[in-house]
Order: C-alpha cells, then sequence, then structure tokens
C-alpha cells in the first residue's frame, strides 16, 4: 500500500512538471469527496425510501379502517389478546395462534439440531477427516441448488414415515427446517472456525488433558461465539418466515396462520406481520451489539 | 512358511491401520446420516420419480408433460421475472452498495444500510404480500394517497399479476444484492483512482480500464444468485397469486394438491427436476465466476 501511494506521488508530480492541465490530487481528492457525498446521499434516500414506504404502509394499514379511514386500535389489542381470541373463536383465530407457538418451539428445536449436528461435524472434519471436507461442503451448499418447493416435493414420503414413528405435529418440520438453514450456518460457522487457529487450541487443550467433548464446548465454542450467533440468528429468521414447507405439508407455523386469518381480517395480518418483521430487526440489533462487544474485546486483547 | 507368517502380520497390521485411520470418519456419521434421510433421499425421490409412472415403471410421460402449454408458459414467464428481477436488483443494489461503500467502513449510513438490508433481505413470504397489499393494493395507503392527493384511481389488481411481481421480488433481491457484493466493492482501493488519475485517467476511463473490469465478474455472479433466488421463491408468489399458477413453483404447487392418489405426484416430479436442473446450471456458473473472482479480490 505504502509503495502505491509513493509511485502515485512520482508520478503526480511528473505529469504536473510535463505543464498538463491537472488539479493538485488534495484538492481534486477533496472535490470527489463532495460529490460522492451528494451522490450517496442522494442514492441511500431513494432506495430508503423504497424500503420504507411499504413498511409504513403496513403500519398505517393496521391502525386505520380501510373503507371509513377511522383510527383504531383494534388490530394490535387483537395480536396483544391472541391467546384469549384464540380460545374463544378457535375456528378464526386458532390457526394463528396455534402457528405463533408452533413457530416458537421450532425456532428453539431447528437452531438447536443445526448447532448440535454441524457445529461438532464442522470441527471434527477440519481436526480430524480433512478429506471428507469437500463433500461436507458440498452437502451443506446443496439446499441452495434444491428449492424449498422441490425439497417438499420429495420430503413428503419422508414425512408419511416420520407422522407414523413419531406424529404428524408441526414441530417435527424442525428436521427439513435444519436442512434449509443448512447453507447458511454453514457459511457463517466456516468463516467463525477459519478465523481462530483451531489446531493449536485442540493440540493445547489435548496437552493438558481436555476429552473430545470438551474441546467442543468449552474451547472452541466460546472462541467462534460470533459464528453462533449470527448462524443461529439467520435460522431464527428462516424458522419465523417459513411459509412454502409447512403450507404444502399440510403444518401449522406462524406464516400459514398469518395466511389463513388475512381471509377474515386483513388487519390483523398485517399487524401480525409487522410483529414478526420488528422482532427480527430486534434480533438484529441485539446480535449486532452481542458480536461487536466481543470483537472490540478481541481487539484489546491483541 | 515364515515367510507367509509374516506376509499374514504385515496385512493384519496394515488392516487394522487402515481401520485405525477410517475411525475418525465414523464421528461425522450422525450429520451424514442426517443429511442422507432429509436431504439426499428426498431429492432422490424427485429425481427417480419423475422417470417413473403411477405403478413405478420406467416412464418418460412426466417429462413429457412439460412440453405441454401452460407448463412451458409458466417456465417461460418464471424465467422471465427472475431474469428482470435479478437485473433491477443487480443495477440498483450495486449502485446503493457503491454509495454505501464511499461512506467509510463504520459510519451510521452503512451500519444501518448494511442491517436493514440484511433483514430485508430474509423478508420474502406472506409478509411482504401483505406489505404490498397494504402499499398499493386496492385499500391500499399509497393506492388510496394517489386517489385523495391527485384523484388518480387504481385498483391495484395489476398488483396480483406478474409485473407486479416484478415490484414485490425488487424488494428482497435488492437488499440481498447489497449484501453479495458489498465484499467486492470493498476490495477496490481508493490508490487505485489516484493512480489513474495521476496517468492522466479521466473518471470515464477509471470506470472503464479499472474499477470496471474486477467488478465485473463478481457483479455477474451476484446476478446469477438473485436470478436463483427469485425462480426458487413460491411464497411471495403464492399469497399474492390464488387464481391461477403462471410460474414454477405455483405450478408445483397446483401439481401436489390435484393429485389424489398416493404413489402419485409424478408430474410435481418432473416440474421438481425442471426447476432443479435451472437452478444447478445458474449455480454451476456461479461456482465457476466465484472461484474467477477470487482471484482478483484477495
Amino acid at each position: 500500500m505504502v509503495e502505491v501511494t509513493t509511485a502515485t506521488k512520482t508520478l503526480g508530480t511528473r505529469s504536473h512538471e510535463d505543464g498538463r492541465p491537472a488539479r493538485r490530487p488534495r484538492m481534486r481528492r477533496t472535490a470527489r469527496a463532495r460529490a460522492q457525498a451528494r451522490f450517496r446521499w442522494v442514492v441511500v434516500s431513494l432506495v430508503m425510501l423504497f424500503f420504507l414506504i411499504p413498511i409504513v404502509s403496513m403500519a398505517l394499514f393496521s391502525f386505520r379502517f380501510p373503507l371509513s379511514g377511522k383510527w383504531t386500535l383494534s388490530a394490535w389489542k387483537d395480536v396483544a389478546d391472541l391467546a384469549a381470541l384464540a380460545a374463544s373463536d378457535p375456528s378464526t383465530y386458532g390457526p394463528l395462534w396455534d402457528g405463533l407457538l408452533n413457530s416458537l418451539v421450532l425456532v428453539v428445536l431447528t437452531v438447536a439440531i443445526m448447532l448440535f449436528l454441524l457445529t461438532p461435524t464442522m470441527i471434527w472434519v477440519r481436526l480430524r477427516v480433512k478429506p471428507l471436507s469437500r463433500l461436507l461442503e458440498f452437502i451443506c451448499l446443496l439446499p441452495l441448488t434444491i428449492p424449498a418447493i422441490v425439497l417438499v416435493v420429495g420430503l413428503a414420503p419422508v414425512y408419511r414415515i416420520v407422522s407414523t414413528v413419531l406424529s404428524t405435529a408441526t414441530i417435527w418440520l424442525c428436521f427439513v427446517y435444519v436442512v434449509l438453514v443448512l447453507p447458511y450456518a454453514y457459511r457463517a460457522l466456516d468463516a467463525g472456525l477459519g478465523a481462530i487457529d483451531l489446531r493449536t487450541l485442540s493440540e493445547a487443550a489435548r496437552s493438558l488433558g481436555a476429552g473430545w467433548g470438551r474441546i467442543m464446548f468449552r474451547i472452541v465454542f466460546p472462541n467462534i461465539r460470533g459464528a453462533v450467533v449470527s448462524a443461529s440468528f439467520i435460522s431464527v429468521a428462516l424458522v419465523l418466515g417459513e411459509f412454502t414447507v409447512a403450507e404444502l405439508l399440510a403444518r401449522q407455523n406462524l406464516q400459514t396462520g398469518i395466511f389463513l386469518v388475512s381471509q377474515s381480517s386483513g388487519q390483523l395480518a398485517v399487524a401480525m406481520s409487522l410483529a414478526a418483521l420488528l422482532f427480527a430487526f430486534l434480533l438484529l440489533l441485539v446480535l449486532s451489539l452481542v458480536t461487536g462487544r466481543s470483537r472490540r474485546r478481541g481487539w484489546k486483547g491483541i | 512358511m515364515t515367510a507367509s507368517i509374516q506376509a499374514q502380520g504385515r496385512s493384519a497390521i496394515s488392516w487394522r491401520d487402515t481401520l485405525r485411520r477410517a475411525t475418525p470418519a465414523l464421528g461425522t456419521g450422525p450429520f451424514f446420516a442426517y443429511t442422507l434421510i432429509f436431504l439426499l433421499i428426498p431429492t432422490a425421490i424427485v429425481v427417480i420419480g419423475a422417470f417413473q409412472d403411477n405403478s413405478g415403471r420406467f416412464s418418460l410421460s412426466n417429462i413429457a408433460a412439460l412440453g405441454t402449454g401452460p407448463v412451458l408458459d409458466s417456465f417461460m414467464q418464471s424465467l422471465v421475472l427472475s431474469a428482470v428481477t435479478a437485473v433491477i436488483g443487480g443495477v440498483v443494489g450495486s449502485v446503493l452498495a457503491y454509495a454505501v461503500a464511499t461512506a467509510g467502513p463504520d459510519t451510521a449510513t452503512r451500519r444501518v444500510v448494511t442491517s436493514a438490508s440484511s433483514v430485508l433481505a430474509q423478508f420474502g413470504g406472506v409478509m411482504l404480500a401483505f406489505a404490498f397489499i397494504a402499499t398499493v393494493g386496492s385499500n391500499g395507503i399509497v393506492t388510496q394517497a394517489l386517489h385523495t392527493v391527485a384523484g388518480v384511481q387504481t385498483t391495484g389488481s395489476w398488483l396480483y399479476t406478474v409485473p407486479g411481481l416484478i415490484l414485490v421480488y425488487s424488494y428482497f433481491q435488492i437488499p440481498l444484492m447489497v449484501i453479495i457484493f458489498l465484499p467486492a466493492v470493498d476490495g477496490i482501493r481508493p490508490e487505485w483512482r489516484e493512480a489513474s488519475e495521476s496517468l492522466g485517467g479521466s473518471t470515464w476511463a477509471y470506470w472503464r480500464h479499472v474499477a470496471g473490469p474486477i467488478l465485473a465478474v463478481p457483479f455477474a455472479g451476484s446476478l446469477l444468485l438473485l436470478f436463483a433466488n427469485a425462480f426458487a421463491a413460491y411464497a411471495t408468489a403464492a399469497a399474492l397469486i390464488t387464481q391461477s399458477n403462471p410460474l414454477v413453483p405455483l405450478q408445483i404447487s397446483g401439481a401436489i394438491t390435484n393429485e389424489v392418489n398416493v404413489t402419485g405426484g409424478g408430474v410435481a416430479k418432473a416440474l421438481a427436476l425442471g426447476m432443479v436442473v435451472v437452478v444447478a446450471i445458474v449455480m454451476g456458473a456461479y461456482a465457476i465466476l466465484q472461484r474467477r473472482a477470487a482471484r482478483w479480490l484477495k
């Protein structure tokens, strides 16, 4: 980098001696910075406007009767009282409430299976079975090539077996959701594991007498906490937004519930969607705080 | 005799040696067993089932069903929708990514845009459909504002057609582009621009000969990823379009729900196989481009 700047300087002076009508570099730089700031302001505000209008519209829509134009809190009251509404009127609100509960259980199960299945395998392959790393990567990224709608077609027979062995309950969708989050979780964890000196850590731990379980959960896990958090976040976001598999396998989750309730109450459906979106935003905020803090601590450590 | 004993001993040792070397691989057993059941077997069911008739014999009749009018139309519409939204998302997203990159690494602009993008890129499906119904649907906020302010009366019925889907898909394609293209833009060094200017290069010359060629490969790769993303999307279209099946994913769901017999589903499998082929070609091209791009952005 230093070499480039010195080269720039010498070249700059030479062109100036040649008598080219070039402005001085510093002036050019400030002029460009000003032009870039203007350009940035225009582009960012225009696109942010496009991002914001539908969200603001959702918020307004949820507070306003579409025909009379009167303002109301009824949709948000329904969101807050969903449990009571589902108990008193199960045919209308039941699917939404059950779907919400199912989705929350699915989030926990999916993240748990993903972390306990994928992370130890990735660590193990990196440390002990290097030849399998290409195969592992291929399988983890395969769901990117197989859309959920395609997977559903092949999953119907598999879930017929799951239904007889376990039950037809929605929560067993966690098995296929783990597959759907696999590429994103793999990438996050792969980046995390690549950033630490896994071999030295594990060899140091083993020479001090630690077993493999201890190495994975007490030594490697805390060191890749940021990657684990971001893999979990993407899984939460994906599971809360999942519709395709649940609908086509005739299960009830949050999204199928929202879809059903939209036919009787559009406002409630919109309010519920907005609540889910805000929840995702909040999660991301927490995530950026957690990872931001750990990174800062890492720098101080160096 | 001693030689044979020795040979026996050696073979036993080497056999034990192989076993010892293979044992660590057993640790990956649970993972591969899991993905076998929930990823590889379903895929195999689709691929094999596409070439079977209802009684399980080999048949090309399901594949032949792909040649019928409505199916061909749906493939065509899906390809056009994916291509158009990939280009819109790619162009707008890359301009936004460049604008954000000029702001510097740790500024508020960048943090807001990147976190908004990472949430909105995941914001597909039913919720997105409702967001646009609330915006430009028949009772949408923008529709009503247009009516009261400008006196323009629209029914918003265009939202439920393929052109409407272009607008809706752009809503997750643009943020996705920002996320995947930003690292490439970050790879551009300000020094290169200064070097180009001190050699007398104009802004156009800089983009034409320096930044353009470097960004071209990751840009094309990102477009392919966006294409695959739109092509695979189902939930958004399903929530908006309920009357007809203009896209391949909608055709698949229609085929699943129409086929009453349990052993059937051959047409759905053939359609699914068609989708996999398209996405696999796109992702294969992406992998090749990615390898080329990695050479530049180290």
